[in-house]
C-alpha cells in the first residue's frame, strides 16, 4: 500500500473542505477501497475518514418514501423494519450480498460507488482502461464469464457489482450529494456513466462530492422479488440478478419495475421492457418478448455468452413468481 | 500517527502508520495474535473481531479509524481457564482441525447469535417479518463469510447449535 496522509473529518463541511483534490477519497467502510489500495489499483494521497459525520440514519420523508443517510450500513439497512416491511425487495438484495462481517462495515453511499471486480482491474499486470486509461482491455477475449453484455463498449465490459443499487434501481431511488457549491439530487437512474472511451469516470460525481443519502420514493406495494444467481449459494457476486416491483389488477400487469444486476456497467433498467409489460395478461410469451427487448442488443464476450440465455431464465422467472402470487 | 484503540476493556496508546490495519496493529504491536491473516482481503474471516458488538474483517479496516471503539477479540472472549459457551462448544464437538480459522468463526458465531437475537434476517429467511430460528440453513448462510480449509462445517454447525439450545434452555 502506498503511504497517506490521514484526516478524520467532524462534520460534512469539514469533509468537503478536506476532500478537495484530485489525490484524495474519502473512506467510511472502507471494504473497497482498502483491499484496493491493498493491491495498489487506487493510490489516494490522502484520505479523509467520514465516519463521524451525522449521516447514520434512516429518516421518513414528506412524500412518505424513506431518507438512508450516506453511513447507514448494510446490515442496519437491510433489518429496518419500515424497509422490511415496505421495501421488501431492497432487504432482499442487500441479504444476498456480501458476507455478515463486510455488510456490518459496508455503508449506503460506498456501496453504491464499489468499484467492478473483474479480475483484470485488479491485476495490474494487464491492461486496463478503468484503471489506466488507454492501456486496453483485457478482458475481451480473456476471462469474461462475470463480465457483462449490456452497455459494453470496445473500451470496457466491466459489469458493476452491487446488489443493493439493483433493487434501488428497481425503486427509483435518488441520490443526494453534496459539494462546495452546495447539495443536488440525481436519479439513480442518471448516476452512472456507460464506460464509453472514458470507462474509468463511472459515476457523475464531481471529485470532491459526497454523496449524502439515498432518497426511496414512497412504497410501491405490489409482489417484490430479488433472485440472485451465482456460482455458490452464498457470498459471491451476481451472473445474473433480477429485482422486480410488480403489481396485477385484474389479472393485468398494472406495474412493472424491473432492475437487472451482472449485465451491464450499471445497475440497468430498461423502460421498454416495463413498457411491453405494462396492460398485458402474465403469461410465458409475455415474459419471452420482454426478454427479447432487454437482450436485443446483447453482446457475448465467450465466456459470459452463457448469460444472454440465464438472463432470459431468469427474468421468466422472477416474472412468474411476481405475478402468480399476486395473481 | 499517534491514537488509542480499546481492546478488551484495555487502553492501548499507538504510534502507527496510517497504513496499519486494524489486524495488524493487533498481531504485530498489540501481541494479540488470536486474530489471524488468511487472504487478507475480507475472503476468508479468519480475522474476524467485533467493534462495537459488531463482527468485522479487521484485515479490511485501518486501525486508526478505530479510536473509541470498543474493540473485542478472541482474547477477550474466554480464557483456557474460563472458556466462553461457543470456545467449549466448539471444542466438544470438534469445530476445528488445524485450527486456524477458529477464533475467527468463534468471534464471528459470537456476534452472529446476537444478530439472530436481534431479529436480523438473513438471505435464506422465509419470512422477511417472523422470527428468525437459528436452524443449520440459517446457521450456514449467516457463517459464510468464515472459511474452513479442513472443511469441518459440521462440527462448526454442531457446536454453534448447542448453544442456541443451551440458551433457549436457559
Amino acid at each position: 500500500m502506498r503511504a497517506f496522509d490521514y484526516v478524520r473529518a467532524g462534520d460534512t463541511g469539514e469533509a468537503l473542505r478536506q476532500g478537495a483534490g484530485e489525490e484524495t477519497r474519502f473512506i467510511a467502510g472502507g471494504t473497497n477501497l482498502l483491499d484496493l489500495m491493498k493491491l495498489e489499483v487506487m493510490a489516494p494521497g490522502k484520505l479523509v475518514d467520514i465516519t463521524r459525520l451525522d449521516l447514520g440514519r434512516i429518516g421518513e420523508t414528506d412524500e412518505g418514501g424513506l431518507r438512508i443517510g450516506a453511513l447507514v450500513t448494510n446490515s442496519d439497512l437491510a433489518a429496518d423494519a419500515r424497509v422490511r416491511r415496505d421495501w421488501p425487495v431492497l432487504s432482499r438484495a442487500l441479504l444476498a450480498g456480501a458476507s455478515g462481517q463486510l455488510r456490518n462495515k459496508a455503508t449506503t453511499g460506498g456501496n453504491l460507488l464499489q468499484r467492478t471486480r473483474c479480475y483484470y482491474f485488479y491485476d495490474r499486470g494487464e491492461p486496463c482502461n478503468k484503471r489506466e486509461p488507454g492501456s486496453g482491455c483485457a478482458a475481451q477475449g480473456g476471462m469474461n464469464r462475470i463480465l457483462a453484455i449490456l452497455g459494453t463498449s470496445d473500451h470496457c465490459i466491466a459489469t458493476h457489482p452491487s446488489d443493493m443499487a439493483v433493487a434501488m434501481q428497481a425503486l427509483g431511488a435518488r441520490v443526494e450529494i453534496e459539494g462546495q457549491d452546495g447539495a443536488r439530487e440525481v436519479e439513480l437512474s442518471e448516476f452512472y456513466r456507460l464506460p464509453g472511451d472514458t470507462p474509468h469516470i463511472e459515476t457523475v460525481l464531481a471529485p470532491g462530492e459526497l454523496i449524502t443519502a439515498v432518497i426511496l420514493p414512497p412504497p410501491a406495494g405490489g409482489r417484490q422479488v430479488y433472485r440472485k444467481v451465482r456460482d455458490r449459494s452464498s457470498y459471491a457476486f451476481a451472473l445474473v440478478s433480477v429485482a422486480a416491483v410488480v403489481t396485477v389488477e385484474e389479472g393485468r400487469i398494472a406495474r412493472a419495475q424491473l432492475a437487472f444486476g451482472g449485465l451491464g456497467p450499471m445497475p440497468w433498467r430498461d423502460a421498454r421492457v416495463e413498457q411491453a409489460l405494462i396492460g398485458e395478461t402474465p403469461t410465458k410469451a409475455l415474459f419471452d418478448r420482454a426478454a427479447d427487448i432487454l437482450l436485443a442488443d446483447a453482446k457475448g464476450h465467450g465466456g459470459n455468452d452463457f448469460k444472454i440465455p440465464l438472463a432470459r431464465r431468469t427474468l421468466a422467472a422472477v416474472l412468474t413468481q411476481a405475478t402468480e402470487a399476486a395473481a | 500517527m499517534q491514537f488509542q484503540l480499546d481492546i478488551n476493556g484495555e487502553t492501548h496508546a499507538l504510534d502507527l502508520d496510517t497504513r496499519t490495519t486494524l489486524l495488524d496493529a493487533l498481531r504485530e504491536h498489540l501481541g494479540l495474535t488470536g486474530s489471524k491473516k488468511g487472504c487478507d482481503h475480507g475472503q476468508c474471516g479468519a480475522c474476524t473481531v467485533m467493534v462495537n458488538g459488531r463482527r468485522i474483517n479487521s484485515c479490511l479496516t485501518l486501525a486508526c479509524m478505530h479510536e473509541g471503539d470498543e474493540i473485542t477479540t478472541i482474547e477477550g472472549l474466554g480464557t483456557p481457564d474460563a472458556l466462553s459457551p461457543l470456545q467449549r462448544a466448539f471444542v466438544e464437538h470438534d469445530g476445528y482441525q488445524c485450527g486456524y480459522c477458529t477464533s475467527g468463526q468463534i468471534c464471528s458465531a459470537t456476534a452472529m447469535l446476537a444478530e439472530i437475537e436481534a431479529g436480523w434476517p438473513s438471505n435464506v429467511t422465509g419470512d422477511l417479518e417472523a422470527r428468525v430460528e437459528a436452524s443449520i440453513e440459517e446457521i450456514s448462510e449467516r457463517m459464510s463469510g468464515n472459511l474452513c480449509r479442513c472443511s469441518c462445517y459440521p462440527g462448526i454447525v454442531d457446536a454453534i447449535r448447542q448453544v442456541t439450545k443451551e440458551e433457549a434452555g436457559a
